[in-house]
C-alpha cells in the first residue's frame, strides 16, 4: 500500500483505471537513466521525476552555456558554466525530494557504459551525437536493456522504443545500420533547432518510458515515430530487424570495450585503402593475413597468395582466426572490403593495421594480366 | 505511374519542395532516379519506407504507393 502522502502527491494519476495504484508502485520501484541532460533530457526528466519513478540516474559531462536555455527549460540563468547533471539533480530532487536521483557528471564512454547500465531497468537516449548513440544502442542489445530514443534536427523529431527483450527485436542499427560521418548529418550546434521542438519529443519519451514500466498502452515498439512541428505531420513507420544487424553489434563485453565508437563516427580515412601494388608490398613484409569477405560461392576463384574466406556478415564471429598484425580485406570491386575493414578497425582499433584492397580482386587481377604482358 | 514521395530532414532540405518522379516501377529505380535529380542524395545515409513499413530489399511499386525517405538524426 502507498502512504498517505504519496497517494495525495500521485493522486490524479492513480485515480486512472488503466494506471492505478499498481502503476504507481511500478514508477516507484523503477530505475531509469537518463542520457544527457539537455533538450531532450530536461522534459524528460522533470515529468520522470514529478511522475515518481523510484531512481532516476542523470549522465552528462557538459555545463550549462547561455544558448542551451532556449530549449533546456531546467536551468536558468544561474546556472551557466555549471554542471548540467548536478545542477539538473538538485533542481529535480526539490520538485520530488521522495524519490533518488544520481548525477553522473561524466561522459560516456565504451569503459564506463556497461557498468552504469546494468543498475538501470530502462536507459533514455538524449544525447546529441552519432557515436554516443550508437554506443548506446549496442550496449543496450548487449544487457538486453529496453531503449528508449528520441532524436532531433531543425524541426523535426523521431521517437522509437527498442525493447531489446530477445533477438528478433528491432534496435536503431535495424533502421541505420552504420553511423553517418562526420559532418554528414548537421548537429543542432550547426543546423539550429526550434526550441519547444525538444521539449515536444523529450515529453514523448518520458510517456513512453512510463507506459513501458507501467506496462500499459502500445508503447511505440517496432516503430518510429516522426514528428514535424512547422506542419504538425505525424508519420509512423513499422520497423523489422534485420539478420544483419547482430554482425555489427559487439558480441560481448570484451569486444564492446575494445569498440572505438569515436572512429566509426570519424571522417573515413583515405589510408586504409591500399592499391594492388601497395598490397603486393604489404604481403610480401609477412606478418599478414589476407581475408577474403565475399560469399564463398563468389567467383573469381583466388589461388595466387594465401588467404582465409570469411563473409562479411560473420566476420566479426571469427576474429580468433586473425592473428597477424596487418589484416587485409578484399571483395570484389574494394566496396565490402572497405566497410569489412571500417568493422575490423572497430573491433582490434590500434592494436592492428587494417587495410582494404581498392578496386578489389576484379582490379588486382587486371593490374597483374598487364604487368605479364 | 507517379507515386507519393514523402522527404524528411535533410533530404526535404536538399530537395526543397515537392518532388515527383514518374515511370518507377521499383524502389530501386525510385531512389536511382532520384540520386540523378538530387546528386547530394548520394552523400546522405537514409531509410526507404513504402507504405509506412520500412523495406529491407528491392521493393515493387504501385501508383498508391508512398514512399518516404528518412535520414537519421543526431540532435538532443
Amino acid at each position: 500500500m502507498i502512504d498517505q502522502k504519496l497517494y495525495e502527491r500521485y493522486h490524479r494519476q492513480i485515480i486512472l483505471p488503466e494506471f492505478g495504484e499498481e502503476g504507481q508502485q511500478k514508477l516507484l520501484k523503477a530505475k531509469v537513466l537518463v542520457i544527457g541532460a539537455g533538450g531532450l533530457g530536461c522534459p524528460a526528466l522533470q515529468y520522470l521525476t514529478a511522475a515518481g519513478i523510484g531512481k532516476i540516474g542523470i549522465v552528462d559531462d557538459d555545463t550549462v552555456a547561455l544558448n542551451n536555455l532556449h530549449r533546456q527549460v531546467l536551468y536558468s540563468v544561474n546556472d551557466i558554466g555549471l554542471s548540467k547533471a548536478e545542477r539538473a539533480t538538485h533542481i529535480l530532487q526539490q520538485l520530488n525530494p521522495g524519490i533518488s536521483i544520481i548525477s553522473y557528471n561524466e561522459r560516456l564512454d565504451n569503459q564506463n557504459t556497461l557498468m552504469l547500465f546494468e543498475e538501470y531497468d530502462i536507459i533514455i537516449d538524449g544525447t546529441d551525437n552519432f557515436s554516443t548513440r550508437y554506443m548506446i544502442n549496442d550496449a543496450c542489445v548487449l544487457l538486453n536493456k529496453p531503449l528508449v530514443y528520441g532524436a532531433i534536427s531543425q524541426f523535426e523529431g523521431q521517437v522509437s522504443v527498442f525493447r531489446n527483450g530477445n533477438k528478433d527485436d528491432v534496435n536503431y542499427r535495424d533502421i541505420f545500420p552504420d553511423p553517418p560521418k562526420e559532418g554528414e548529418i548537421l548537429n543542432c550546434a550547426e543546423a539550429g533547432v526550434l526550441g519547444v521542438l525538444p521539449g515536444i519529443i523529450g515529453t514523448m519519451m518520458a510517456n513512453e518510458t512510463i507506459k513501458l514500466i507501467a506496462g500499459i498502452g502500445e508503447p511505440l515498439i517496432d516503430q518510429l515515430f516522426t514528428y514535424n512541428a512547422l506542419n504538425n505531420q505525424v508519420y509512423q513507420l513499422s520497423l523489422s530487424s534485420r539478420k544483419e544487424t547482430r554482425s555489427l553489434i559487439p558480441k560481448n563485453e570484451k569486444e564492446f570495450l575494445k569498440t572505438d565508437y569515436e572512429w566509426l563516427c570519424a571522417a573515413p580515412k583515405q589510408e586504409a585503402e591500399i592499391d594492388p601494388d601497395t598490397f603486393n608490398n604489404v604481403v610480401a613484409g609477412g606478418d599478414v593475413d589476407v581475408i577474403d569477405v565475399r560469399e564463398l560461392h563468389e567467383m573469381p576463384a583466388v589461388n595466387e597468395f594465401d588467404h582465409i574466406r570469411i563473409p562479411l556478415a560473420q566476420l566479426a564471429d571469427n576474429i580468433s582466426l586473425m592473428r597477424s598484425d596487418t589484416l587485409i580485406a578484399f571483395c570484389q570491386s574494394g566496396k565490402r572490403s572497405l566497410q569489412a575493414a571500417k568493422i575490423l578497425s572497430g573491433i582490434f582499433g590500434d592494436t592492428k593495421k587494417i587495410y582494404s584492397l581498392r578496386g578489389g580482386i576484379v582490379q588486382w587481377k587486371q593490374d597483374r594480366a598487364k604487368q605479364a604482358s | 505511374m507517379s507515386v507519393k514521395i514523402i522527404l524528411f530532414g535533410k533530404l526535404a532540405d536538399i530537395a526543397g519542395g515537392s518532388v515527383s518522379v514518374d515511370n518507377v516501377a521499383d524502389t530501386d529505380s525510385l531512389i536511382n532516379a532520384l540520386h540523378k535529380i538530387y546528386p547530394e542524395f548520394t552523400n546522405t545515409k537514409y531509410v526507404i519506407a513504402v507504405d509506412k513499413q520500412v523495406i529491407k530489399e528491392n521493393t515493387v511499386l504501385n501508383k498508391k504507393s508512398t514512399v518516404a525517405l528518412l535520414p537519421p538524426f543526431s540532435g538532443g
